[in-house]
């Protein structure tokens, strides 16, 4: 009895320990990977980033600190995607003097199609290639679309996933706009 | 003669049209899902994401070989452990990837594919893929169900993930 209690409670130990070190084994880089939950990101600073539009101008995020910015996360092989994006156009032509700037992430694999798209689109805003790393900075893009209200102090207001209601979001924009 | 000779040639073909509408509806109405849509995947075909971890976690025998037939920046974000990147369906170069990923497996190896950009009526990938490998021959192909996309569908309900290519 007490042998086998002996051992079981070895059997158990070595149970144990394996289990552990399997954890942070699956853990550690899982945590390193990990994008923050996308809920997390709401009422903070947005993630800075700099990358090249589709004409090779640097896009920094931090400069249109001032602006109420509407970040879209998008692809070319996204229908709702497509059908937001003449609407943000109008929305970059009508409040754009009032302090509205739409900036596009591609989630594409290549810039070509994306060139052709946004030409076929004829969309007014910069557009710069996205990747796994924004993804992650963003809170992991894993469906599309996806946007973001960013207010003029660089902080997310709104995250919206999916086909978005597109009347709200406009609403939600003129009143960030009212906000000096 | 002639005459009735050609009304004959006609009737037939009006019979043929007739017969071909009835007996493949999916093509004559209007409202048949594209073959590119993902509603073009026969139901009995999908597999739910509970029952696929059901298989992952079961014998090694058993296991499916797991495609994803998406985005390349998805899955270096994000996939299901042990799956291959095999190219968005809804591209040619993704088709060719995919063709060549299944190339050397058994006919009957039983294939699991997914996507999950998007909510599951408008994705355009998960539809070519799966008629491509049917059309390559492959008899035991299922697609993963996964309404809204992956991030809701997968990620976030917990389910195991790795990530980078």
């Amino acid at each position: 009895m007490d042998y086998n209690s002996n051992q079981n409670s070895k059997a158990a130990s070595r149970f144990n320990l394996g289990t552990g070190l399997l954890l942070v084994f699956l853990l550690v880089p899982a945590a390193l990977h990990a994008a923050p939950a996308p809920d997390a990101l709401l009422h903070k600073p947005a993630p800075a980033f700099v990358r090249q539009d589709l004409a090779g101008k640097p896009v920094d995020l931090k400069a249109y600190r001032g602006k109420v910015v509407l970040l879209n996360f998008w692809a070319t092989w996204c229908g709702p995607c497509q059908l937001e994006m003449p609407r943000f156009t109008s929305w970059q032509k009508q409040y754009g003097s009032r302090g509205l700037q739409i900036l596009g992430v591609s989630m594409d694999d290549e810039p070509g199609v994306v060139r052709k798209n946004v030409s076929k689109l004829q969309v007014n805003y910069p557009v710069v290639m996205g990747d796994e790393r924004l993804g992650n900075q963003y809170g992991g893009i894993l469906g599309l679309p996806v946007t973001f209200l960013i207010d003029r102090n660089g902080q997310i207001i709104a995250r919206f996933a999916g086909e978005a209601d597109l009347n709200a979001m406009e609403d939600q924009i003129k009143r960030l706009l009212d906000r000096k | 003669m002639q005459s009735r000779s050609f009304a004959r040639a006609v009737f037939s073909v009006a019979v043929a049209i007739l017969c071909s509408a009835l007996h493949n509806p999916a093509q004559s109405s209007p409202n048949a899902p594209s073959p590119s849509s993902a509603l073009s995947i026969p139901e009995s075909q999908l597999i739910q994401p509970d029952a696929l971890i059901h298989l992952l976690q079961g014998a090694e025998s058993a296991k499916p070989l797991v495609l994803q037939a998406g985005s390349r920046i998805f899955f270096a974000e994000s996939h299901i452990p042990g799956s291959v990147f095999a190219g968005p369906g809804s591209q040619l170069a993704g088709l060719q990837l995919l063709q060549s990923k299944v190339a050397s497996t058994a006919k009957n190896q039983l294939i699991v594919l997914y996507c999950g950009c998007c909510p599951w009526n408008r994705c355009p990938n998960v539809g070519p893929a799966y008629k491509q490998l049917r059309d390559l021959g492959f008899t035991n192909v299922k697609v993963l169900y996964l309404a809204n996309n992956f991030g809701d569908d997968w990620v976030k309900k917990g389910y195991p993930v790795e990530h980078g290519l």
